[in-house]
């Protein structure tokens, strides 16, 4: 098992630096160092000493990946490449275009974008699976019927019509939660609350179609059957057998996402408000902060190779026949 | 020529789409497990209807894309200096659609009206004469230059008029109806031996191996929506009109097309890549595996969206250098559409190969395959010959289930900023614009409403025939099945 | 499915106990204070003095420092009043030997202006750890060295703090601070002209600060920066090279507030930056104001600075004032807030909702969200709507220093060039586009046509008939009690055929007439606007191809003189005609020169004009002479029409009926100190719009029931079908 964890993360390098690469490559292409200095310095009075000067301050002024004038390893290290990327791998996110940490930042970010990411994620586990069970149990029935035409009409439904309707109908006509924002602590409570049930909402269609396949599946082996004719009501066959076997397809599929959770969540914090680290990913699209975009996408390459190890690990947990040579 | 045709690269993109997928259809007919699962599809009620649906959807998109440049008039001094004057066009580029759908194109209001109203939506101060002829201010609601002003000072009879043209159109679909179904039992009971009646008897208990009860009832149902609304839309703006005046119901429709180059570009241009890696992946293993495992690692590891967003801005920068490249907006702005769909299939690619890997290599451990290779015979016959056909079901199951999935990817990421040409309508860029009209007093929810129902119903069609299609075809269902 | 709308149920339910305003986005503890609310929608960047230029951070820095000039809050034109200055200094003019000259000598023989400005004593700074000192009188925080940080998260964990007067040094360290290396001041190429030795300062402070390692401080009191000496404490000398009018106006900017040296050197400690403790984080200052919690990403607080020097209510001002009851006030104490909190919304709709909802006392929303509250009227003024006046919004114009344009790239072969031909096709497109349909459906009626660079207010802009374009507009009526009408279309067609275009094609060769229009998505990218902008084109049969790009990449075409027409703005610096005009000197074009004239505009007539009035001042004897200048100017302007003179946007204010002294204003920003809120009121306004509706929750817990119920009856069957 340690070896084979040591592997994986011996195996992440490559993929972290070629992820390095190609975003710095796209990034570079997109946004000169002098298109970044423009984006930072304003609109007026743009010289192009002050350009310059930009430029040098933040180290922009070096060559992309070979320095030719630098000697020995300064070949490599004194490129804005080295300077701006390759550090990422031992944590140093560098500063912002403007001038902020951006380690720290993320920090700051993580507790909102969780607040909001983690709720919707249990409850939205929670609130799927039981339904699914429910089909599951009336299935066959005009209930397991309508509940799966309800599931594919949901899924079919834009997540921004949920925001968009939810935000309208709770927050505007019946005035129960702030229409956005976030307070600290305790008070976040009445600002999470929304974007959690919508959340929520959205996500069912889908994952309880798919969870309903899954524990049909189940219920129709011989082991379900045998259970039954011992007596046991459909209830607690449901929970006792169908449910702990159907759960484990189920948990190493969303196992992946779960770092994820990290990233936040793009659409909802900027709908409402909340200060995490979706709206700081899309902020800084919008403003051409690639220094934090691709500090972005590092850490949810990381998240997602992490994501990746989990699941391989989650199957030898429930499925101890699985060994990892 | 009074037109000089365009062809956009998604036209072209487009229809070759649609041939290939007829010439595949007929190529298919000839094995016996697709053509089963096929029959499967075509039994199925809710993927019947669903294809219907679908098809009136691909029939608006596919009008909106045959593209022309009309000819401008000659000059005077065009005629009077050469015997064979250089024609030239207009810089606009219209499709067959725009063409059908003119005065909706045309007839522009000022601002905001409501569905089928007579009158703005806003109150606002407009001078009326008064009995004793002079000029008083007053505030009231406008009347609209277009939205039913046939009915002139009867604004009264709005609702009889409206009433009328429903019964109208609701006959007349009938009528069309009636006619189709008759000619359905009639061709049936050709093929069937039997007569018109008892076919149709047969249809309609549901004992026709295809499903034509659920066809003719989607067909009915489109019949009587579009007949309402092009008996309508002659002199009312049946979905009301935008913050500048524009008709909601063009937007709608022209939205439809790029809803389809999304939905259907994307997985087309991609899936050979995606085909060719996952085999080239499965079959030779070995570095090649480790090759293709690393990339597509790699490219999915990165957040969609920020690959998206670099792409689409790179893209962007590339059209912006080039600007000799497209005579028209309307092709720089197909180009960012089409680029937009090379880089969601690249987010979207990874999945499909790697499910496609996966299953190579439980195909290439089969005994007959062994059996092929000890025999000699050559890697790439090997693929063509058994892998191949064996991954065809899987292939257009990926392909059915992305569909929805593109379609509201594109409404998101226009809402980002990252999306489609603003000069391209698209459910994205209606959600988009018309977010802010909720927030009004009172409430301007038309376009939203509009946008977000037409997007529904190609969604859950989308979703209910790729249900069909994954149940028909995947093997494991139709075991169970 | 079941248990998610039931927990949220009880959990409102619970809640709801607490109070009536379910949807108040803060906490409870602060209903009833004296506190103003409002909301910024772009992070600010750079909250240093040094640095900060755009609209979202004035809001802020404004309130916090004080430049030695401030505008008036109410007159208009915009007048200048000293802040912590005694007076508002007049310029002593010196010839190159350093004889005094008299105030009207000519600008050619003035070698140097001297500005003196002399403080007013016993002004204080807010409390900050940079001036905590211990007993021994030596300060308590430097050296401070990373273990002594090591607790330190923000500045409020520094226990003590101190304060001092303020100084005329600290107004000299600034100045010189914008020669700085590590910070890029947008106004140093600017000031570097003009300032005497500031030049050589920035080059001599870059070469010290390659010596020194990256984070470690710069004494700019070891560099000298002849232009700017100290007279005694309170008293400091700025000389300018040659004569500069307009430098009074940037003494009321923050470029010129004060910076204390030990602030700077408590910044400048090593392990500082790392916890964003900057001075672009953290300002000091002596304003009303001072920033006590500053999260970008959610909200910012402002609170009462407890030792401001105390400043009084204006008593005189515009006609209207009187009647707005902005004169109430007179003579009390400011500021009147206790504190203001800023909360960043992002997103329109919750922003407008929330102005609504009453929880925001004023908006300064942008563009988008106003044409919901007001109409245009037929006679082109706006008013509420209904919904709006019943809730006793007040809504406030004035007509911004702005001016938005559509520019001619003047080196493009088909549009630019000042020959005849080219001209008209210039001219014949100004009539074309109908501006007053764009304010009218684009901007709702903010904005007035534009006749010239000039926006109203600005010494040089004429109302009336002899104010219009007469290229572009007939008078109506007579001379007195008229109104401008656009030439009609005939005569751009008419325009257009001599410029060789008959119809929109070429004359010989019958080519149609294709013209591109570059945009960066969030000008007007819009696809209605690109719409009608195209429906503009076709009235002259021209073709429009419309190129929209992001903004970098717009600029970049700018810069490379690759656009042929293209949409910008300009915001006034200060109030003076010179600040407009420039924007079209051919010594700032822009491929030439890297200037602010996209247009690459170069009329040698022009220049000349503008070289004459930009020395001159609008006020004394030589006012009328300037004025004629200008209106020379403009004239040439007109006529070569290197712009379609857009508009002139209004800025709109919305205020609720509790917020009382607010006026719409452009160069002084420092407005929050003149805010006064009726607390008592707010709350009973906002308690009776915002009783939460609870019918629907328990809908849908009774829907839910009436769903499960038949489910759960059909099981219990089930069950007994079994057992039997």
């Amino acid at each position: 098992m340690f070896a084979y964890l040591v592997r994986r993360l011996l195996y992440a390098v490559p993929i972290l630096i070629g992820v390095n690469l190609l975003t710095f490559a796209l990034f570079f292409m997109v946004n000169t160092p002098d298109d970044m200095a423009r984006m930072q310095l304003g609109v007026k009075r743009v010289t192009p000493e002050a350009i310059a000067k930009w430029k040098a301050d933040r180290g922009y002024d070096r060559p992309l990946f070979i320095n030719s004038a630098a000697s020995g390893v300064g070949i490599v290290t004194e490129t804005i490449f080295f300077d701006k990327s390759a550090r990422m791998f031992v944590g140093d996110f560098g500063r912002a275009e403007d001038g902020r940490d951006i380690a720290r930042e993320i920090t700051a970010r993580m507790g909102p974008s969780l607040a909001i990411a983690l709720p919707s994620f249990l409850l939205g586990l929670l609130v799927t699976v039981s339904f699914a069970l429910l089909l599951t149990f009336f299935r066959a029935s005009y209930l397991d019927f309508w509940g799966v035409v309800l599931c594919v009409a949901m899924m079919s439904i834009s997540t921004l019509f949920y925001i968009i309707g939810g935000q309208f109908l709770v927050s505007k006509v019946w005035r129960l939660v702030p229409i956005s924002g976030y307070g600290a602590g305790l008070d976040a409570w009445k600002f999470v609350i929304l974007p959690v049930a919508i959340g929520v909402i959205a996500g069912i269609g889908a994952s309880a179609r798919w969870y309903r396949t899954i524990f049909i599946e189940e219920i129709d082996k011989d082991y379900v059957r045998t259970a039954r004719a011992k007596g046991l009501s459909e209830w607690s066959v449901l929970f006792r057998h169908v449910l702990r076997n159907g759960m484990i397809p189920i948990l190493t599929g969303v196992v992946v996402v779960i770092p994820l959770l990290f990233m936040g969540s793009l659409l909802s914090e900027s709908f409402f408000g909340i200060p995490g680290l979706g709206s700081y990913t899309i902020d800084a699209i919008n403003a051409q902060d690639f220094a934090v975009v691709r500090a972005m996408v590092f850490i949810g390459s990381v998240l997602y190779i992490v994501g990746l190890t989990l699941t391989d690990l989650s199957y030898t947990l429930v499925d101890p026949r699985i060994r990892f040579e | 020529m009074d037109f000089l045709p365009v062809i956009l690269w998604s036209d072209l993109l487009l229809w070759s789409l649609v041939l290939v997928s007829l010439v595949l259809g007929l190529l298919s007919r000839r094995n016996p497990l697709l053509r089963g699962a096929w029959r499967r599809v075509g039994a199925s009620r809710a993927g019947m209807a669903s294809a219907t649906v679908l098809l009136a959807y691909l029939l608006i998109g596919l009008l909106d894309s045959l593209h022309y440049r009309p000819r401008l008039p000659e000059t005077a001094a065009q005629t009077a200096a050469a015997d064979e004057p250089r024609a030239a066009y207009a810089v606009d580029v219209h499709s067959l659609l725009d063409r059908l759908l003119w005065s909706l194109r045309t007839r522009n209001e000022k601002t905001y009206s409501e569905p089928l109203a007579t009158r703005a939506y806003a109150k606002e101060t407009i001078e009326v004469e008064g009995p004793g002829g002079q000029r008083l201010q007053q505030r009231d609601y406008p009347r609209l230059k277009h939205g039913g002003a046939h009915l002139g000072d009867h604004e009264a009879g709005r609702h009889a008029d409206i009433g009328q043209r429903l019964l109208r159109a609701g006959g007349l679909a009938v009528l069309i109806w009636l006619v189709t179904a008759a000619w359905v039992a009639t061709a049936r009971s050709r093929a069937t031996g039997g007569t018109p009646v008892q076919a149709w008897r047969q249809i309609w208990r549901n004992q026709s191996a295809f499903a034509w009860n659920a066809v003719l009832a989607a067909f009915a149902a489109l019949l009587l929506s579009a007949a309402a609304i092009a008996f309508l839309a002659g002199d009312y703006h049946v979905f009301g009109t935008d913050k500048v005046g524009q008709d909601v119901l063009y937007q709608v429709l022209k939205s439809v097309r790029t809803a389809l180059v999304v939905g259907l570009v994307t997985t087309l241009v991609t899936l050979p890549l995606s085909i060719f890696m996952g085999v080239l992946a499965g079959y030779f293993r070995g570095w090649v595996d480790d090759l293709i495992q690393y990339l597509y690692t790699t490219l999915s590891s990165i957040p969609g969206v920020l690959l998206v967003a670099a792409a689409v801005l790179m893209i962007q920068i590339v059209i912006d250098t080039h600007p000799q490249w497209f005579v028209t907006a309307v092709e720089r702005a197909d180009l960012r559409l089409l680029a937009l769909c090379f880089i969601l299939g690249l987010t979207s690619w990874t999945s499909v190969c790697r499910l496609l890997r996966g299953e190579t290599m439980k195909l290439r451990e089969l005994e007959y395959i062994q059996a092929a290779q000890a025999f000699g015979v050559a890697d790439l016959r090997i693929i063509a010959r058994h892998i191949l056909p064996n991954l065809m079901h899987l292939v257009i199951i990926a392909l059915v289930m992305d569909f929805s999935s593109l379609v509201l990817a594109e409404a998101v990421l226009s809402y980002v900023g990252i999306g489609v040409d603003p000069t391209t309508i698209s459910f994205g860029m209606m959600i988009n614009n018309a977010r802010m009209e909720l927030a009004r007093e009172p409430v301007v929810w038309w376009s939203l409403v509009a946008a977000f129902a037409f997007m529904f119903v190609l969604v859950l069609a989308a979703n209910l025939l790729a249900d069909a299609v994954r149940d028909a075809f995947d093997p494991r269902q139709a075991g169970a099945a | 499915m079941m248990a998610f709308p039931i927990a949220l149920l009880s959990v409102l339910l619970l809640l709801s106990a607490c109070g009536s305003e379910q949807n108040d986005p803060y906490p409870v503890s602060e209903r009833g204070r004296n506190i103003f609310y409002a909301a910024f929608t772009d992070r600010p960047k750079h909250l240093d003095p040094v640095q900060s230029y755009s609209e979202n951070e004035i809001i802020f820095t404004a309130q916090i420092y004080e430049p030695p000039l401030q505008y008036h809050y109410l007159k208009r034109p915009y007048t200048l009043i000293p802040a912590t200055a005694e007076t508002v200094p007049k310029p002593r003019y010196l010839d190159a030997q350093g004889h005094e000259l008299p105030s009207d000598a000519p600008a050619a023989t003035i070698a140097y202006s001297v500005y003196e400005i002399r403080l007013r004593p016993g002004i204080r700074y807010q409390p900050h750890p940079a001036f905590a000192v211990d007993d021994a009188g030596k300060p308590q925080y430097h050296p401070l060295d990373r273990a002594r940080l090591a607790g330190i998260e923000k500045i409020a964990d520094f226990p003590k703090t101190g304060s001092r007067e303020l100084l005329a040094d600290d107004y000299i360290y600034q100045i010189k601070r914008l020669a700085h290396p590590r910070l890029h001041s947008p106004i140093f190429s600017l000031m570097a002209e003009r300032i005497v030795g500031l030049n050589e300062l920035g080059k001599s402070l870059h070469a010290a600060a390659r010596t020194l390692p990256a984070d470690a401080w710069l004494d700019l009191d070891q560099y000298p920066l002849p232009g700017v000496t100290r007279v005694d404490p309170l008293t400091y000398r700025i000389t300018l090279h040659g004569k500069y009018p307009p430098f009074v106006y940037w003494l009321a900017m923050p470029f010129f507030a004060p910076v204390p040296r030990e602030v700077d050197r408590f910044y400048g400690q090593p392990g500082m930056a790392e916890k964003n403790l900057t001075l672009d984080w953290y300002p000091v200052g002596t304003g009303p104001f001072m920033l006590t919690e500053n999260n970008p990403n959610s909200r910012m607080v402002l609170e009462r600075n407890p030792n401001f020097h105390g400043e009084t209510y204006p008593c005189d001002g515009d006609a209207d004032d009187r009647a707005a009851g902005r004169l109430a006030d007179c003579g009390k104490p400011l500021p009147f807030i206790d504190r203001a909190v800023f909360s960043r919304e992002k997103e329109s709709i919750p922003y407008w909702n929330k102005f609504l909802q009453g929880y925001y006392d004023a908006s300064g929303i942008s563009e988008d969200s106003f044409d919901q509250a007001v109409r245009l009227a037929v006679g082109g003024d706006v008013q509420l709507t209904d919904e709006m006046r019943q809730k006793g919004i007040r809504l406030l114009t004035s007509v911004r220093a702005s001016v938005f344009y559509m520019g001619f790239n003047m080196l493009d072969p088909v549009v630019g060039g000042l020959s005849p031909a080219a001209t008209r096709l210039r001219q014949a497109l100004s009539i074309a586009i109908d501006e007053e349909e764009f304010i009218a459906i684009f901007m709702n009626g903010r904005g007035i046509p534009a006749n010239s660079p000039l926006p109203p207010g600005i010494f040089g802009y004429v109302e009336g008939q002899a104010g219009i374009n007469p290229v572009i507009y007939d008078w109506e009526g007579d001379a007195g009690n008229g109104r401008p009408r656009r030439k009609p279309i005939a005569v751009a067609r008419q325009l257009l055929a001599e410029a060789g275009w008959p119809n929109g094609r070429h004359a010989a060769t019958g080519d149609p007439l294709v013209l591109y229009l570059d945009t960066t998505a969030s000008g007007m990218g819009d696809k209605s606007r690109l719409d009608w902008l195209t429906r503009q084109f076709a009235k002259l049969d021209i073709q429009l191809v419309v190129r929209s790009t992001d903004y970098n990449r717009f600029q970049d075409k700018v810069r490379r003189g690759a656009v042929q027409l293209y949409y910008l703005g300009w915001n006034a610096d200060y109030p003076d005609p010179e600040n407009f005009l420039f924007l079209l000197a051919g010594s700032e074009g822009k491929v030439a020169k890297g200037g602010e004239n996209a247009s690459n505009y170069v009329n040698p007539v022009y220049d000349r004009l503008f070289e004459q009035m930009k020395n001159m001042e609008s006020d004394g004897p030589h006012g009328g002479e300037r004025l004629a200048i200008i209106r020379q100017a403009v004239a040439v302007l007109q006529h070569d029409a290197p712009w379609i003179f857009g508009s002139h946007p209004k800025s709109y204010t919305l205020s609720h009926q509790w917020l009382y002294n607010r006026k719409p204003t452009d160069m002084g920003n420092n407005t929050l100190k003149y805010q006064r809120i009726d607390v008592e009121r707010r709350q009973a306004l906002r308690q009776e719009w915002n009783r939460p509706v609870w019918w629907p929750l328990l809908a849908m817990a009774v829907g839910l029931l009436l769903i499960i119920l038949p489910a759960v009856f059909a099981y219990r069957r089930r069950e007994r079908g079994t057992a039997r």
